[in-house]
């Protein structure tokens, strides 16, 4: 349990679970939530690293909290624009948002 | 009399109690991703994001496990269940699922997991000659006022950008003629 090897596989396992559901969901929100999947893996390695590895174990802290601040910006541009894309085609299927395609 | 002794070890409650939170992690995970009604997607990243704090708590450092809970799940899964309140009605059909694309995702993510997980373990990873042993929440706030003061500047304008950036987005997509 107390291994760095384990918390790293658990964030490669989040993050594979992060990116078959990017791919696999086709509702704008899915792939939002799939991506703070990815985002919550990013932190542990982070978290891991500092706990095991760092000289100094505060930095990676203070990354985390960094990460956690730009995933909260990210999901309130994303979630405006679901929310305009949604007023514009009644739909927040990605197969539809198609209007700049060639 | 002996086995309940050693059952209620600390050192053995650690042990059931991380393999408790990583299965709640993955489950939580496994719900986020799997079911194709949308809410049930939520509530599943908020049992995940849960068992990440409680990894967190595990790696030494409850302050950011506390931040874990009242960010994510506090604030960020709250919104996305505003988004869908205010999108997608949840009575409507939902759209089939393609199997092609499912089993394509799958292999996408079956690859990265092999290619992470080699890495992981072809890696010597080699602990810091010099490490100090300051947890406390005290270095953490001289740190974030000293040393990383201007990430932490940078870091309240972007969200400061976001927010009026988000308003504006919503906002004029109400006013434009769709």
């Amino acid at each position: 349990m107390n291994s760095l090897y384990t918390y790293l596989f658990i964030a490669a396992l989040l993050f594979s679970l992060g990116i078959f559901g990017v791919f696999q969901r086709r509702s704008l929100i899915g792939m939002l939530i799939a991506i703070e999947l990815m985002l919550n893996a990013a932190s542990i390695n982070f978290m891991a690293f500092n706990r095991f590895l760092a000289p100094d174990p505060i930095v990676g802290q203070i990354y985390t909290l960094f990460i956690m601040g730009i995933a909260a910006a990210e999901a309130a541009i994303a979630l405006s624009i679901i929310v305009a894309v949604f007023r514009r085609l009644r739909s927040i299927n990605i197969e539809r948002a198609q209007e700049l395609r060639g | 009399m002996n086995s309940v002794q050693s059952l209620i070890q600390p050192q053995f409650l650690a042990q059931v109690g991380f393999v408790g939170i990583v299965a709640l992690t993955f489950a939580g995970a496994l719900i986020a991703v799997f079911p194709r009604n949308i809410l049930y997607n939520v509530l599943g990243l908020i049992v995940c994001l849960t068992g990440v704090a409680g990894i967190f708590v595990y790696l030494g450092s409850p302050f950011v496990a506390l931040m874990e809970l009242l960010i994510y799940v506090g604030a960020i899964c709250i919104s996305i269940i505003f988004a869908i309140m205010l999108s997608r009605p949840l009575h409507l059909s939902l759209p089939k699922r393609r199997l092609p694309k499912v089993g394509l995702a799958m292999g996408v993510g079956a690859v990265v997991f092999i290619a992470l997980s080699t890495i992981i373990f072809r890696t010597a990873w080699e602990p810091a000659l010099v490490r100090s042993d300051d947890w406390s929440v005290t270095t953490l706030g001289k740190y974030l006022l000293t040393r990383y003061d201007l990430v932490f500047e940078a870091i309240s304008l972007v969200l400061l950008v976001a927010i009026l950036g988000a308003i504006v987005i919503s906002g004029y997509a109400r006013r434009s003629p769709s």
